[in-house]
């Protein structure tokens, strides 16, 4: 995948990139500037922007300003877990189906017992967590693909909720009230439900960026082989990305639960490959490696965003999906000539480094 | 963990061909999933009401038509170690645009011909992509997975074209004589002969087992990888649309969001047939054996009373179970080689890439 450097290139450290000039504040915000993620920024913007002009609504009443924010959370939160994923080269198709059997758990217990929600909600997140365990178990400790198992464990979590379910379906008035509240309360003007997955976000990303095992899962992905033999806990590190992808799409259940108030055995379908999706759309390499979570949450603001917007620039919206489309490719071909054009800067760096030598 | 890229210079090793061959064609992935279908079949037949009559049997094989369909190039795609997610969408697409243009008065035929003809142009965009831009097929599908479902809705909306000549849709639905064998396995049968032909009796099917194992190789060995790759993903949209006039005119309804998932269905199909996900590895009679199988079984499940729940679990565990399998006996053999090769060094022992470990070469 990646273009090893030739081994007699080893001899003397070489240093390719000159110190910075700049201030730390001025490197920052050059970096986040010319980042990936800040180009998904971009566009979101402009179709907030567009969506806007033509019906004001769309951003300045007072509801849809909540719903802007609301709508995205769950499918951000399944983004955050895959991306997680995908930067250790695996990929979790399973979310979906983890979803639809968490957020149905959650209804069963409000409708079943008198468990406060906290409760409800830590056995929901716990489910989501052990149904991640046994595809991390088996992607881990088995070795194969992950793309195969979770496609296995697709079909059976969703076996399970269906066979669970049947045809019953859990309404708001089933569930507490002081429940239900949480899919509309707001703090400061922002939706609590946002708020849970700005949290989780920013949690994921902070660990990701400068813990240990965050950078680990970044060597693991960028290659593999280089990470056994230089000693890194590969399993250990993919399994813990598989068991945060199921707890994250066990939260996602809840607050699925808690945003739509009405649970059927078909929560969730087909919303893995809507995941998968935002996470390159955001800039996360699907052969692992590269990204960031905070791409992927954008990439999923954008995908939720866009749906909504639509139909009020004068587009059917039926025309979403096809629109997602071309954003995904647009994304992976951007993605593309940005590497070509780092590899290039690279290339030269050390051609001239070399010249000097 | 067998990371090590040192070969051993002095004996080659061909583990495979140390024993007899009987036990080479006996053990193997596809014998399996063929001896699995024979057993569900006998026991289906003798054991479950009605499974044996004529009618169950056409209707298995309508039912799984398209999908036994998609799998025969979707396991050519699968071999050169990549993957299509789309097929399912040109499948909508092809439905979409046939019914559309018999809405507004064209006859079957010339829209199935405007079908074939889109579905090769999706396979173009796809195989354009990924053989020569070089972006990974994973990726590049699922964009197109959205894509072409997001036009087959689009031209559709919400209504659905359900009025086909009769001549058509009785054809789809039709018999060979009074055999009870529907008509769709005529083209099946034929693309089935198509596709061993050109898997595993020609240079081109060779080269796609080369392209699998080691693409760097193929390329110096004289494989068009670029032109291979962009001809299978070409096949497999046309296969798609095809199969995607058929579900029409089967249902004689047309709606964009026909076949949605039907990707992970054939995909699950290949992979029990005994494909390797990593490419390389994998042959049509295991694939046609893996969806007879998921067809047979569920088919005698719903017989029992078996809700489609169930058999969707089932079909799961079948799933993980045929991978983790041939890890475990990957795992078995190579520590029972282990211990017979006792004091020899390690390196002498046959390379087996660990399969959730790609190594160098093979992602090369």
């Amino acid at each position: 995948m990646t273009t090893q450097s030739p081994p007699e290139a080893v001899e003397a450290p070489v240093e390719f990139v000159a110190p910075s000039r700049l201030s730390a504040s001025q490197r920052f915000v050059a970096t986040v500037v010319r980042s990936r993620e800040a180009s998904i920024v971009l566009v979101l913007v402009l179709v907030i922007v567009a969506a806007t002009i033509a019906s004001p609504s769309f951003l300045f009443a007072e509801t849809s300003w909540r719903d802007l924010l609301l709508t995205p959370s769950i499918l951000m939160l399944l983004a955050v877990g895959q991306a997680v994923v995908v930067i250790t080269r695996s990929v979790d198709l399973s979310v979906g189906s983890v979803l639809g059997l968490t957020a149905y758990l959650t209804g069963r217990l409000f409708v079943d017992t008198n468990l406060p929600i906290v409760v409800v909600a830590l056995a929901a997140i716990a489910l989501g967590a052990v149904l991640g365990m046994v595809n991390g178990l088996v992607v881990a400790l088995a070795r194969v693909p992950a793309l195969v198992i979770t496609l296995g464990t697709l079909y059976i979590y969703r076996g399970i909720v269906l066979s669970w379910a049947g045809s019953n379906r859990i309404n708001a008035s089933d569930m507490p009230d002081a429940f239900g509240r949480l899919g509309t309360q707001s703090v400061l003007g922002l939706p609590i439900l946002f708020l849970v997955a700005v949290a989780v976000l920013v949690a994921v990303g902070y660990y990701l960026h400068t813990a240990r095992g965050g950078r680990e899962m970044y060597a693991i992905g960028s290659d593999p082989d280089a990470a056994v033999l230089y000693g890194l806990p590969v399993r250990r590190r993919v399994f813990a990305a598989f068991v945060l992808s199921g707890g994250l799409a066990g939260l996602a259940g809840v607050v699925y639960a808690a945003r739509y108030g009405t649970i059927s055995s078909s929560a969730g379908t087909g919303i893995e490959l809507q995941a998968v999706a935002a996470v390159v759309i955001g800039g996360v390499a699907i052969f692992g490696g590269s990204g960031t979570v905070w791409g992927a949450a954008i990439g999923a603001i954008l995908l939720v965003t866009i749906n909504r917007a639509l139909p009020i620039v004068g587009i059917p919206d039926f025309w979403q999906q096809a629109l997602v489309g071309v954003l995904i490719l647009g994304a992976i071909v951007l993605d593309r000539i940005l590497a070509a054009r780092r590899a290039r800067i690279l290339v030269e760096a050390r051609d001239a480094q070399g010249a000097t030598a | 963990m067998s990371t090590t890229t040192t070969t051993a210079g002095r004996t080659r090793d061909y583990p495979s061909y140390s024993r007899p061959l009987w036990w080479r064609i006996a053990f193997t992935r596809e014998s399996a999933v063929i001896a699995l279908l024979v057993g569900v079949l006998l026991w289906a037949i003798y054991g479950v009401l009605y499974f044996g009559t004529q009618l169950t049997m056409t209707f298995l094989f309508l039912d799984i038509a398209p999908i036994l369909l998609i799998a025969l190039p979707m396991t050519a795609v699968i071999v050169t170690g990549e993957i299509d997610l789309s097929v399912a969408s040109v499948v909508g697409l092809s439905s979409s645009v046939l019914g559309l243009l018999v809405h507004h008065g064209w006859s079957v035929p010339l829209a199935a011909l405007v079908c074939l003809v889109v579905g090769l142009a999706c396979g173009a965009l796809n195989g354009f992509l990924i053989a020569y831009v070089g972006l990974p097929s994973l990726a590049v599908t699922i964009g197109t997975l959205a894509l072409f479902r997001g036009i087959a809705v689009g031209l559709l909306g919400t209504t659905a074209v359900t009025t086909f000549p009769s001549r058509w849709t009785s054809l789809a639905k039709a018999q060979i004589g009074s055999t009870g064998v529907p008509v769709i396995v005529i083209p099946i049968v034929v693309l089935a002969i198509v596709f061993t032909l050109l898997l595993h009796f020609s240079g081109f099917g060779r080269g796609v087992y080369d392209i699998g194992l080691n693409r760097e190789a193929a390329e110096f060995t004289g494989v068009r990888v670029a032109r291979t790759k962009f001809t299978l993903f070409l096949l497999t949209a046309a296969v798609s649309a095809f199969a995607g006039i058929y579900f029409t005119l089967r249902f004689s309804s047309s709606r964009g969001d026909n076949a949605t998932g039907l990707e992970l269905q054939v995909i699950a199909a290949v992979l029990l047939g005994g494909v390797s996900i990593f490419g390389g590895r994998g042959g049509l009679h295991g694939v046609i054996a893996g969806v007879l199988l998921i067809g047979a079984l569920s088919s005698a499940l719903r017989l029992l009373g078996v809700t489609v729940n169930v058999i969707n679990i089932i079909i799961g565990l079948l799933l993980v179970a045929s991978v983790v399998s041939t890890s475990v006996l990957a795992w078995i053999s190579e520590t029972s080689a282990r211990r017979k090769n006792r004091g020899r060094r390690p390196s002498d022992l046959p390379q087996h890439a660990p399969p959730g470990v790609r190594t160098k070469e093979k992602e090369a």
